[in-house]
């Protein structure tokens, strides 16, 4: 049992691969001498040297796609695409290469790339900075998307998604960097949700991120003597959503929450699936709170856009007036679906 | 559009400027010698390379010949681009890596892939066909320039594994890759080309030059080869008679051996033309002259190693033989062509991942049932 931040055990759980498999590669802008924008990679290139840690032309497609010769060439690459918003020049890579060549292959190439992304908002930054492209790749068949929400599973989960054969989009709370937490001695199980925190009046959904935010706010709702069961998805791709399913099936209330827009984000998903397996349990509609649809918005004005306690707590209060959620809902800056 | 923004000229034949391409071997059959490029092989070895231009030409008009059947939903000629394929390809050690494009019957030929491999994708049976490993040749990407990136990616695994600069034929290796004019546009190109600058990688770009991205011609007249791409990143860069077998061959050798020693990346313009269609799904004679056309056919690469081997003996028992088993190669394309299997369903679920997901598991027994389902009352 060790406290670090999440940076801190990220970079922990690399130095582990790398020692472990000598197959194991890292690779990215400024992930060498700099150790990474957010110094995630610190002291890795010192340690592995130049030709396992390696620094990079700036170029995201040719960071993926040269992974993809690596992997064929019996690597295990490790790569890094510096912030959110750069990854598309690399999503053709990633969609059309990565994902596919062991379908296109029978089945005999594997592709065993982790594509790290530090990713969502909230940390003041300028444009492309603060996006949350996950659904993007959850939508993609052949890739499998992590999201670490805590120092433990961002240490183990990096370990695990290096030794997957399956390419894996690792999503990495980059606001959540700093905070400090236990990192126990075993992982949990890869492709599992977890509950973080019991109860039995209404259930948070989320992930990422947004996991400390609910957690907040389950701690607010409980001063008001309302217990709140947080889940935490952890794995975006494939979803495990039998945890959700049992916690919904006892309080029949739920709110999905995530940062990224709601549009056809993993809340979509998340809520269709709900209403298909849990439909005789629900007191109220499935709600939702999530970014707008626009574009992630400059810096001063990201507090209304990130969901925080208050916009949850509102939308769980609507589930507990299900009469008057639907008129509700396009007023409330929550929403009910 | 405004005049100044086109780019469909049509580059006029008499434009090519032919001083500049390595050449051993004259349109009209001559042998001649270069200050950069030599070819020492026997006679078996010339009839080796035209028997491998002769099966390739062969491959490729069955495959045309079973679209136009309607056994194929589409197929990308190669006719024309026999020597550039095969010559490089030739050059190449078995383990080497080659990263072709979706026209390189020559290469996925010389490199061993059964030609009814090729059928798959373009009956609409497979995605892909072959496991990359098994032959030293990957599959072909379907976006452009893809695969430039993939082949700078193995080039610096091999460099990882120190594969290279052992003066060991049986311990250093290269890495080949094949793109067309077309992709010279795309940025992957331009970022593989500074990935393997960059990193000095053991990787040779061979640029098909045929002239068409389709129907855009290069852009030649008023710009710059394609070889002088190369300058920019700081490589090498020859350009080849693509129609001349043995130029191709023996440039090939030497940036292949360059790229063994560790010396890093070379570009090559090979020069020669499509003579087909780009897929059997346009029409040339849209965008092309016919003066053009038979410019090129005048330098057919087959053609002129023939004339080569008629000047420098008699092969009438090799070439008839040749014959023989070019037909033979013929018909067991066209019965394997019928004989490839439909898509098994459950297998396009299996090979999603390598350890499959639950989600994905239901889907499948679903869809299995379904069918099953539909079978059993179609049988009443």
């Amino acid at each position: 049992m060790t406290r670090m931040s999440i940076a801190a055990a990220l970079n922990a759980g690399l130095r582990k691969a790398l020692e472990a498999d000598r197959h194991v590669m890292l690779m990215g802008e400024d992930i060498g001498r700099l150790g990474g924008v957010f110094r995630v990679t610190d002291g890795l290139q010192k340690d592995f040297g130049p030709a396992r840690v390696i620094d990079t032309p700036l170029a995201e497609s040719a960071i993926v796609g040269t992974a993809v010769g690596l992997a064929m060439r019996g690597y295990r690459p490790v790569v890094e695409i510096q912030f959110d918003g750069f990854v598309y020049p690399a999503y053709d890579q990633i969609v059309n290469q990565v994902a596919r060549l062991h379908s296109r292959s029978g089945g005999t190439q594997r592709m065993p790339i982790v594509i790290r992304i530090p990713y969502g908002g909230g940390i003041g930054a300028i444009e492309h900075h603060s996006e949350s492209p996950e659904a993007q790749f959850v939508m993609t068949p052949g890739l499998k998307v992590l999201a670490p929400s805590s120092p433990h599973d961002a240490y183990w989960m990096v370990q695990q998604a290096v030794a997957s054969d399956d390419p894996i989009v690792l999503m990495e709370p980059k606001r959540r960097y700093w905070e400090t937490g236990e990192v126990g001695d075993d992982p949990d199980p890869l492709w599992s949700s977890q509950v973080r925190r019991p109860g039995g009046d209404a259930t948070l959904v989320t992930y990422g991120p947004m996991v400390a935010t609910c957690l907040a706010a389950a701690e607010a709702a409980a001063a008001e003597d309302r217990e709140i069961e947080v889940v935490d998805l952890r794995t975006l791709s494939p979803l495990d959503l039998a945890p959700v399913v049992a916690s919904v099936r006892r309080t029949g209330r739920v709110v999905v929450v995530h940062e990224a827009q709601r549009t056809l984000g993993l809340g979509a998903e998340v809520a269709a699936r709900i209403t298909e397996q849990c439909f005789f349990h629900l007191e109220a509609p499935v709600g939702r709170v999530t970014g707008y649809d626009i574009h992630y918005p400059p810096s001063r004005a990201e507090e209304h856009f990130l969901p925080d306690v208050d916009r949850i707590l509102d939308a769980v209060d609507a589930t507990f007036d299900a009469a008057g959620a639907e008129l509700a809902s396009s007023e409330r800056p929550g929403g009910i679906a | 559009m405004h005049p100044s923004l086109s780019t469909t000229a049509s580059p006029a034949a008499a434009a090519f400027d032919e001083s500049d391409l390595v050449r051993l071997l004259t349109p009209d059959g001559r042998r001649v010698e270069h200050p950069d490029a030599a070819w020492s092989g026997s006679e078996d070895d010339l009839l080796a390379l035209h028997r491998d231009m002769v099966l390739t030409r062969r491959i490729d008009t069955e495959g045309y010949a079973l679209q136009r059947h309607g056994e194929l939903g589409l197929w990308p000629p190669s006719l024309g681009q026999e020597a550039v394929q095969v010559g490089t390809a030739r050059a190449l050690r078995p383990h080497d890596m080659a990263f072709p494009t979706y026209r390189d019957h020559g290469v996925t030929w010389v490199r061993g892939v059964p030609p009814e491999r090729l059928l798959g994708l373009y009956r609409g049976s497979e995605q892909g066909g072959w496991d990359p490993a098994e032959h030293g040749v990957a599959l072909p990407a379907i976006i452009i320039g893809a695969q430039t990136l993939h082949a700078a990616g193995y080039a610096m695994g091999v460099l990882m594994d120190e594969a290279v600069g052992h003066d060991d034929a049986a311990k250093d290796a290269a890495v080949a890759v094949y793109l067309g004019d077309g992709a010279t546009s795309q940025g992957d190109t331009l970022e593989a080309l500074s990935w393997a600058a960059s990193f000095t990688l053991p990787v040779v770009f061979v640029i098909e030059n045929n002239q068409y991205a389709i129907s855009t011609p290069t852009n030649r007249p008023g710009g710059v080869p394609l070889v002088r791409r190369a300058d920019g990143f700081g490589i090498p860069g020859v350009r080849v008679d693509g129609n001349d077998v043995l130029a191709c061959r023996a440039v090939m050798e030497t940036a292949l051996q360059r790229a063994r020693d560790g010396r890093g990346p070379t570009l090559i313009e090979a020069v020669t033309f499509r003579r087909g269609a780009h897929t059997t799904s346009d029409d040339p004679t849209r965008y092309r002259e016919s003066a053009e056309e038979e410019y090129w056919e005048a330098r057919d690469p087959i053609a002129r190693v023939r004339a080569l081997l008629d000047a420098t003996g008699s092969h009438a028992e090799a070439l008839a033989a040749l014959d023989a088993e070019a037909d033979a190669l013929g018909e067991h394309l066209r019965a394997a062509c019928r004989a490839v299997p439909d898509p098994d369903l459950a297998d396009l679920f299996d090979r999603m991942y390598v350890e499959s997901t639950p989600e994905l598991q239901e889907q499948r027994e679903a869809v299995l049932a379904w069918r099953a389902l539909g079978d059993e009352e179609a049988a009443r």
